[in-house]
C-alpha cells in the first residue's frame, strides 16, 4: 500500500496502525536476512508507537498525514535514545540524546519509525560496501549492490519494509540508491530541509531527502520534513513546501533541458541501455506538450573532480571530532594524544581514513591553492553554467546513475572506478539545486534505470510535476 | 611517472588526521590518493583565475537567535553517552605523556 493510502485508511479507523505496522514486520522478518537494510529494527517500539496512533483515533483526534505509515530512516540521522552509528565502529553503541529535527517533524505527522538502514560508513561511498556491518543487497537481486550512500533506505523501500524511508544526499547517495533500486528518490533544494541531527559530512554539501515508491509518497513526505528550522543556521526560512497542489499539472509549455555533458552524447561510461531510457523520456515529456532541447552546462564535467576535493577536505574537518574522549567507543592508550589516535584508527574503515587523508592533503599548506581553491571557484563556474542553462529551461534532466546496479565487489578495490558512479549527481550538490531520481524502465539486465530530473534552487514544485508525468509512462518492468 | 602524492606525504597526512597506518597500508593509499589526484588534474587545465570561489550553495550570513535561555541537555544526558567518566567530568589519560 501507498504511504497515502495507509494515511488516509489508519486516520479513518478503516485500518489499524498496528496492523499496518504488522504487516511490515513480517516482510522484515521474512527477507531482511538476505537484504541486510537495516543496523537495527526497532519493532517493539514500532508496535508501541502504532498502538498509542490507534488509540488517538478511538479517541476522535486528528491525526498528521503520515499517520501510522512506516519509515526507515538512515543510520546518520540522529534518534534520541536509540543507536545512532552511521555504519561506523567508532560510533558503535552510541545513543543519542536528541532527535534530528527531521525525526520530530515526522513523529509529529504521524509516521512510524521501524528502524536504523545501513550506509557507506559516514555516507561515504555509492554501494553500501562500505559499512562496518556489512553490505546491503539489492532486492530485486541478491548479487548486485543498492547504491550508496543511502543504500539501505532505498533497500527498504524496494524490498517492502516501509513504504517511507529517509536518507541524506552529499554527492548523489539518494538518487544513485534509488535509481539502482528502482524507486523515487529526491534530493531538495540545500536548506530546504532541516540538518539539525543529521551527522555531518560535507556540511555545504549534506542534504536530507525521501525514498518513496511513488512520486506523490515522496512529495508528501517532503512536505512533513521541509521547513526552517532555527537550529540549523543554514535552514532556509520558508515555510515547509506544498507540492501537493501542483502535483498533477503536467509539463505542457514547460521547457525541458537534457544536458548534453552527462547523457550518453557526452559522456563517457553512460551505459546503452540507460541512454535509450533517457530518449524515452525525452519523447515522453515531448508528447505531454513540453518543448525538450539539448542543454549546455560545459562545467558539469568537472564537478565530480572538484567533489571530490570539497568533499573530503569538509569532512576531514567534521570527522576530527571522533576522537574516544567525549562520546562513542575508545580504545584507552597511554596517553590522550595515543588514545585519539588509536581510537581513530580502529574505528575508522578504509574509505572513510582515504577521505579524511585526502582532505587534510587538499587543505594543507602548498597544496591548499592546488586542490581547494582552484575546486572552489570550479564550483563557481558549475553555479554560473547552471544559471546560464535555466534562463532557456525551466528543468533539466540527464541519467541519474551512469549504469544500473553492478555486482558486490566489482569496484571496491578500485575507489576511483566507484567515484565515477556520482558523475551525474554530483553537479546538483555543488550547485545547491533540488534533483530527483524517478524509476523509468530498465536495463538489459533487467534492472531499473533512473532518470534524474534537476531544477533550480526552491523549484521543488516543477521538478515533482515533471516526476509525476515521467511515473505515469514508466511502465513497471520490475518483478 | 612522478606520482602526485609521494609516500613521506601520505605519511605525514596521516599524523596530521590522527591515524597510524601500516607499511603495506600506506603503500595501498598512496596510490589510490594518487589515483583521485589525477584525475583533479582535468582541473588543472582550467584558467580560473577571474573566477570568486564558492564555500556554500548560497550566500551565507551570520545567523542569531534571541538572547534567551534555551533548552540544554543536562550534564548526566551528556555524560551517560561517554566512554570514561569521573566526579561528573570527562575522564581521560595523562594530557602531557606522564602517568
Amino acid at each position: 500500500m501507498e504511504a497515502t493510502e495507509i494515511a488516509e485508511k489508519v486516520s479513518s479507523g478503516e485500518v489499524s496502525a498496528r496492523s499496518v505496522v504488522e504487516h511490515h514486520i513480517e516482510t522484515i522478518n521474512k527477507i531482511e536476512s538476505d537484504v541486510n537494510a537495516f543496523n537495527l529494527v526497532t519493532a517493539e517500539q514500532a508496535l508501541i508507537d502504532a498502538d498509542e496512533i490507534d488509540s488517538k483515533i478511538a479517541s476522535g483526534e486528528t491525526l498528521g498525514p503520515l499517520a501510522g505509515v512506516p519509515i526507515s530512516i538512515k543510520d546518520n540521522l540522529c534518534t534520541r535514545g536509540v543507536e545512532t552509528t552511521c555504519s561506523s565502529k567508532i560510533l558503535e553503541g552510541w545513543k543519542p540524546p536528541y532527535n534530528a529535527t527531521v525525526i520530530e517533524k515526522l513523529k509529529e505527522a504521524g509516521a512510524v519509525v521501524m528502524g536504523k538502514t545501513n550506509l557507506d560508513e559516514f555516507a561515504m561511498g555509492s554501494s553500501t560496501e562500505n559499512s562496518a556491518f556489512g553490505p546491503t543487497r539489492n532486492p530485486h537481486n541478491l548479487e548486485l549492490v543498492p547504491g550508496g550512500s543511502s543504500g539501505g533506505s532505498a533497500a527498504a523501500v524496494a524490498a517492502g519494509f516501509s513504504p517511507l524511508a529517509l536518507g541524506s544526499d552529499t554527492g548523489g547517495s539518494i538518487r544513485q540508491p534509488a535509481a539502482l533500486c528502482g524507486v523515487v528518490g529526491v534530493k531538495p533544494t540545500y536548506g530546504r530541509v532541516s540538518r539539525y541531527g543529521l551527522v555531518a559530512f560535507a556540511s555545504s554539501l549534506d542534504q536530507v531527502g525521501p525514498f518513496a515508491n511513488t512520486v506523490s509518497d515522496a512529495a508528501l513526505t517532503l512536505e512533513v520534513i521541509s521547513g526552517h528550522d532555527p537550529r540549523d543556521s543554514t535552514s532556509i526560512p520558508e515555510k515547509p513546501l506544498n507540492i501537493s497542489e501542483v502535483l498533477n499539472q503536467g509539463v505542457d509549455g514547460m521547457r525541458i533541458g537534457v544536458i548534453e555533458e552527462l547523457s550518453g552524447k557526452g559522456l563517457e561510461g553512460i551505459s546503452p541501455d540507460v541512454s535509450s531510457r533517457v530518449e524515452e523520456a525525452i519523447k515522453v515529456f515531448s508528447n505531454a506538450g513540453a518543448i525538450v532541447e539539448s542543454a549546455s552546462v560545459p562545467a558539469s564535467i568537472y564537478g565530480l573532480s572538484a567533489y571530490y576535493v570539497i568533499a573530503p577536505a569538509e569532512a576531514s574537518s567534521n570527522l576530527a571530532r571522533y576522537d574516544g574522549i567525549r562520546f562513542g567507543p575508545r580504545t584507552e592508550a597511554a596517553t590522550t594524544a595515543e588514545t585519539m589516535t588509536a581510537t581513530r584508527t580502529k574505528g575508522f574503515g578504509d574509505e572513510v581514513k582515504r577521505r579524511i587523508m585526502l582532505g587534510t592533503y587538499a587543505l594543507s599548506a602548498g597544496y591548499y591553492d592546488a586542490y581547494y581553491g582552484k575546486s572552489q571557484r570550479v564550483r563557481t563556474l558549475i553555479m554560473n553554467d547552471f544559471a546560464k542553462a535555466y534562463e532557456k529551461f525551466d528543468i533539466l534532466i540527464s541519467p541519474t546513475a551512469p549504469t544500473t546496479a553492478f555486482p558486490l565487489g566489482d569496484k571496491t578495490a578500485d575507489p576511483m572506478q566507484m567515484y565515477l558512479q556520482d558523475v551525474c549527481t554530483i553537479p546538483s550538490n555543488l550547485a545547491g539545486h533540488p534533483a530527483m531520481s524517478v524509476p523509468f524502465g530498465v536495463g538489459e539486465d533487467g534492472m531499473p534505470v533512473g532518470i534524474q530530473i534537476l531544477a533550480p534552487a526552491m523549484a521543488e514544485r516543477e521538478m515533482f510535476q515533471a516526476a509525476k508525468v515521467l511515473e505515469s509512462e514508466s511502465g513497471k518492468g520490475i518483478e | 611517472m612522478v606520482q602526485r602524492i609521494s609516500r613521506e606525504e601520505v605519511a605525514h597526512v596521516a599524523r596530521l588526521a590522527q591515524l597510524a597506518l601500516s607499511e603495506d597500508e600506506l603503500d595501498a593509499f598512496t596510490s589510490q590518493l594518487a589515483a583521485v589526484l589525477d584525475h583533479a588534474a582535468d582541473l588543472e587545465a582550467l584558467n580560473v583565475d577571474d573566477v570568486e570561489p564558492s564555500t556554500h550553495p548560497f550566500p551565507l550570513k551570520n545567523v542569531l537567535r534571541g538572547d534567551e535561555p534555551g533548552e540544554g541537555f543536562e550534564v548526566e544526558e551528556v555524560l551517560e553517552v561517554a566512554p570514561k567518566v569521573e566526579e561528573r567530568q570527562f575522564r581521560v589519560p595523562p594530557i602531557l605523556g606522564e602517568s
